[in-house]
């Protein structure tokens, strides 16, 4: 209360003369703004991602995700990066095994599950997984190693089950429904299931 | 006194102000932390140290998922390892790698506890979360 009866005390002339302060503010704050755009620190994903600690000794010795993932190939969720992509075009060579003794095993196996709803079928790339995974990170603990034998269910994936184990929190996210139910009823010719290993 | 055309102004003057302060804070770009960065703050912060932030994007370039989910034997549950300093200095865990041979060694320790106090052990991820942004 005391303040607005300040400001009604002033008068027309008062009122006035604050516009070019105003004026001068929005400058200063324009000019501000654009020390800010240059400053590294201000455009720093790192600097206010609710994670990182600008204190912290070592906050500039880490990289930017921006930096080694932008050359890869494009993605709209997650990472934002299509890795399997990445991977088979050789623009990163991860390393498969750290021991020498560590048996490398890759799998060429579709399978197509057809519990799905109204939504298209979903098709599982054995060979995409094995690339990046053991055997033993999906069998037998999260999946049987039988077609059919496992009751996957959207719900229990969505809590972070099956599929959801991975994809929701390191793989591409379950936003991305389409990726998994990515054949269509119509058009699928042939049995459930395993599929015939396709030839080039 | 009550002029409308001075309450106008008023108004007016008061944009001016808004739109200043709007182009001060502009720039601020609030980023998201990065899809699968786990934070594991078991102990760290209870005995002094930062959370440390374990980025799954960084090392996947590096490594497959299975040589640290299946050779390294870090189970796929975050929370679920008992990663612990004195097992990592026994070169266990982030030890495994993090010996000056595969990767540089525990005398970095900020570059592991780097995390903002008082985040919980988790990962940031979830079926609705974007990634750094625009590149
Ligand atoms: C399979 C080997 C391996 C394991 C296990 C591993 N790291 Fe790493 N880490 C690396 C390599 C290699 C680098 C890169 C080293 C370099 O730049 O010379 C690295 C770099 C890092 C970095 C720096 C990232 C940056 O921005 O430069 C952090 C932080 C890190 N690791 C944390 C951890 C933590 C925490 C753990 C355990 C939970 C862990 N690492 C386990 C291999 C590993
Ligand atoms: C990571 C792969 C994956 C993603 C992403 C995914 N689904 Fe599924 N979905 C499955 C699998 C696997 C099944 C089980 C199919 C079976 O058992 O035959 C399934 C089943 C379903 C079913 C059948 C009913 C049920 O409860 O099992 C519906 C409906 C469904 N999904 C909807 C969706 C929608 C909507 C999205 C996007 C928000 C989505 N799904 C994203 C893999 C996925
Ligand atoms: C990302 C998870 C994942 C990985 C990794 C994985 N599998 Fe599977 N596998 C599955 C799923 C899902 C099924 C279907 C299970 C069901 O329907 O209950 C399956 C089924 C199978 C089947 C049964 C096919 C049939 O005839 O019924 C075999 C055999 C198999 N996997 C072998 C392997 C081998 C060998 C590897 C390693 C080279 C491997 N899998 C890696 C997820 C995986
Ligand atoms: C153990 C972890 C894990 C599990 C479980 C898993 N995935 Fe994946 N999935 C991955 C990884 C890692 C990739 C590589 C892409 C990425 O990281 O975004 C991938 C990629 C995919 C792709 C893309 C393949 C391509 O060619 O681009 C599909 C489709 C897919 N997963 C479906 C499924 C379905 C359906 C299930 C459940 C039946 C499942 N995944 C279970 C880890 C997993
Ligand atoms: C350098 C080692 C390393 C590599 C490589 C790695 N991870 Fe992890 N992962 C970890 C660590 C450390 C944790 C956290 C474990 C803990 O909290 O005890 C973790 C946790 C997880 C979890 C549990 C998430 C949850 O919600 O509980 C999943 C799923 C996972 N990783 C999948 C993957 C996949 C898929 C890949 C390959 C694309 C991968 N990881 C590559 C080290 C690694
Ligand atoms: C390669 C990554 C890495 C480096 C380097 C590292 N730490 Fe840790 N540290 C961890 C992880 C992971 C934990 C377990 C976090 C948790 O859940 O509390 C941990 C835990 C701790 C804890 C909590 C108590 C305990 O035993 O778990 C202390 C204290 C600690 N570290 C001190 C240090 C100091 C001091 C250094 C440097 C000499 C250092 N750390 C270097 C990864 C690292």
């Amino acid at each position: 209360m005391m303040a607005t009866a300040t400001i009604r005390s002033g008068g027309p002339q008062r009122r006035e003369g604050r516009l070019p302060l105003l004026l001068l503010m929005w400058l200063v704050g324009g000019l501000l703004s654009m020390v800010h755009f240059v400053d590294a620190y201000a455009a720093d994903v790192f600097a206010n991602d609710g994670l990182h600690d600008p204190q912290g000794p070592a906050f500039m010795e880490l990289q930017r995700p921006a930096e080694a993932l932008a050359v890869l190939p494009a993605d709209t969720a997650g990472n934002k990066v299509l890795w399997v992509k990445a991977l088979r075009d050789g623009l990163i060579k991860p390393r498969t095994n750290i021991m020498p003794e560590t048996k490398i095993q890759i799998l060429d196996m579709d399978i197509i599950f057809s519990n799905t709803g109204d939504n298209d079928f979903v098709r599982f790339p054995h060979r995409a997984h094995t690339e990046w995974l053991d055997c033993a990170n999906c069998h037998e603990e999260i999946f049987k190693t039988k077609f059919g034998a496992t009751p996957i269910k959207m719900s229990a994936i969505l809590e972070g089950k099956f599929c959801g184990k991975c994809h929701g929190a390191v793989a591409f996210p379950l936003s991305e429904c389409a990726r998994c139910h990515s054949v269509k009823p119509a058009s699928f010719r042939g049995q459930f299931g395993v599929q015939p290993v396709e030839k080039k | 006194m009550c002029n409308p055309l001075k309450k106008n102004k008023k108004q007016f003057s008061s944009l001016w102000s808004v739109l200043g302060i709007v182009l001060i804070l502009m720039p601020f770009p609030s980023a998201m932390a990065e899809y699968a960065d786990v934070i594991l703050n078991k102990n760290a912060e209870k005995e002094g140290m930062r959370p440390v932030i374990y980025p799954h994007w960084f090392h996947r370039i590096r490594f497959r998922c299975k040589v640290c989910h299946h050779e390294l034997g870090f189970k796929m549950q975050v929370g679920g390892n008992d990663i612990t300093m004195a097992n990592i200095l026994d070169g266990k865990y982030c030890g495994m790698c993090h010996n000056d041979e595969v990767a540089w060694g525990l005398e970095h320790c900020h570059r592991c506890h780097s995390g903002l106090p008082g985040l919980p052990t988790s990962i940031k991820g979830g079926d609705k979360a974007g990634g750094p942004g625009d590149y």
